[in-house]
């Protein structure tokens, strides 16, 4: 069973059918005995990130996301959760993150080339920097779809794979039992799927 | 690099898709739910629906259309029609979908777009507009076409950006239907005066407009249409490969 940690940020709907469409059991849960017994965890994300930050902290979500992760089970991170696994964000302010991974979230803005929107909404590619079991249902180059105004750089050896807007921006990470995606697999048609049947099958 | 979307919208009323379609291979032609996975399966990057309701169980029946849609479609769902307050984002948002669009709530109520935006996002929120010239000038309209706002249209879209909007949907009141083509000239000045994706709307024919769009405007983002689509004069699949062979980027 899969625990999608619900800590009051974001629609998590389409995360829910996306793990029904692949017939794997998903639930929206804080409730800590559920999240133990979990095989693997998903930590979403939308909306801002000292707000979720806060929330995750209120909760109580991040410690006990910190104790399982120290036990070793699979943790991904999706969209702003993927953000929220690193050391630190400079999104209005500075934020400190679960540093489970080393790097930062910085704004687009003033660091993209002249005609790069912000946000990066669309589909576009990915470029594989490492193999990973979690990529072993799709291939190098596969479109996903992102909706994002920040990024995480400086991340060195979990980087797996990124994709082009302007520079090469971070798409997915992944270090020992911690993964995380930039991009939305539950809104990234069969490619997407096929991710998440990736993480399933870790 | 990112990719040129192509968008099919489907309008729905009384819980089925309104425009008539003449494909064989699928049963139901006028179910939402599987005309969204049909478009889904032919490489649509996205779908916009269309709530054209006028009564409140109309509206639970849109919703519960949206949910099943979310259930099985695994691509961006935008949703206008009827969003007037930020209940209405509220509502569609819960029952699936990722964007939501407002034309005549935003006029009536600029201030929406960034109530919303503040609670949800600006990713969230897209401002869609339909033009139409009047005396030189390209004008606002609102209730669906029918009400000429006297808004300028360029300055309008810029203060929704501004206040938010992380999107625009351009419909060209001139080109629509006419199938001659988008409304370039428009389009342009929309793409100049804004940061933000810009998608084009009104007047699509056939595949060669959509081309003609690309090339001739870089910055626009996406095209988007109806009834060619829906009546099968443009194969979305067979458009996306004639736009590959004329050098622009599409997900294949």
């Amino acid at each position: 069973m899969i625990a999608i940690i619900d800590y009051g940020v974001g629609n998590l709907f389409s995360l829910v059918s996306s793990f029904k469409a692949i017939g794997v059991e998903a639930v929206v849960t804080d409730n800590e005995d559920v999240i133990r017994a979990a095989d693997k965890l998903i930590l979403p994300g939308v909306g801002a990130f000292g707000d979720a930050r806060r929330k995750l902290a209120q909760t109580g979500m991040d410690k006990l996301v910190m104790q399982e992760a120290a036990k070793g089970k699979p943790i991904m991170g999706i969209c702003l959760g993927m953000q929220l696994l690193f050391e630190k964000s400079y999104e209005y302010g500075e934020h400190d993150g679960l540093g489970l991974l080393k790097g930062e979230t910085v704004p687009m803005e003033g660091t993209l080339p002249a005609g790069y929107k912000i946000p990066h909404i669309g589909w576009n590619g990915l470029i594989f920097k490492q193999n990973n079991p979690l990529f072993r249902y799709i291939k190098n180059g596969d479109f996903v779809y992102f909706v994002h105004s920040y990024y995480v750089k400086n991340c060195d050896d979990s980087l797996l794979a990124t994709t082009e807007y302007g520079p090469e921006l971070t798409a997915a990470v992944a270090k020992g039992n911690i993964y995380g995606c930039q991009f939305h697999p539950e809104k990234s048609g069969e490619v997407g799927l096929n991710i998440l049947r990736g993480f399933v099958d870790l | 690099m990112i990719t040129k979307r192509i968008i099919p919208c489907l309008d729905v009323r009384n819980g089925r898709v309104v425009k008539g379609t003449n494909f064989d291979n699928i049963n139901d032609v006028s179910s939402p739910v599987e005309l969204g996975k049909y478009y889904s399966a032919c490489g649509a990057d996205e779908l916009v629906f269309y709530d054209i309701t006028a009564s409140s169980e109309d509206r639970k029946l849109f919703t519960d259309i949206l949910t099943q849609m979310a259930e099985n479609v695994f691509i961006p769902l935008t949703v206008g029609g009827g969003i007037n307050t930020v209940e209405d984002f509220d509502r569609v948002l819960k029952c699936g979908a990722d964007k939501v669009s407002v034309n005549s709530g935003a006029i009536r109520n600029p201030d929406l777009i960034r109530q919303a935006a503040e609670k949800y996002g600006n990713q969230c929120v897209v401002i869609s507009a339909d033009v139409k010239r009047v005396d030189g000038q390209f004008r606002v309209f609102a209730k669906g076409g029918r009400e000429d706002t006297g808004l300028e249209a360029i300055s309008w879209i810029k203060r929704c950006v501004d206040n938010g909007a992380g999107e625009v949907v351009v419909n060209s009141i001139d080109t629509d239907g006419v199938r001659g083509g988008f409304d370039l000239e428009l389009l342009k000045l929309v793409c100049d005066a804004v940061a933000v994706p810009v998608i084009a709307s009104g007047g699509a024919g056939c595949e060669q407009d959509f081309v003609e769009l690309f090339r001739e405007i870089p910055t626009v983002d996406a095209g988007l249409a109806a009834s060619i689509f829906h009546f099968g004069q443009v194969r979305i699949s067979e458009l996306k490969q004639t736009l590959k062979e004329n050098g622009i980027t599409v997900r294949i």
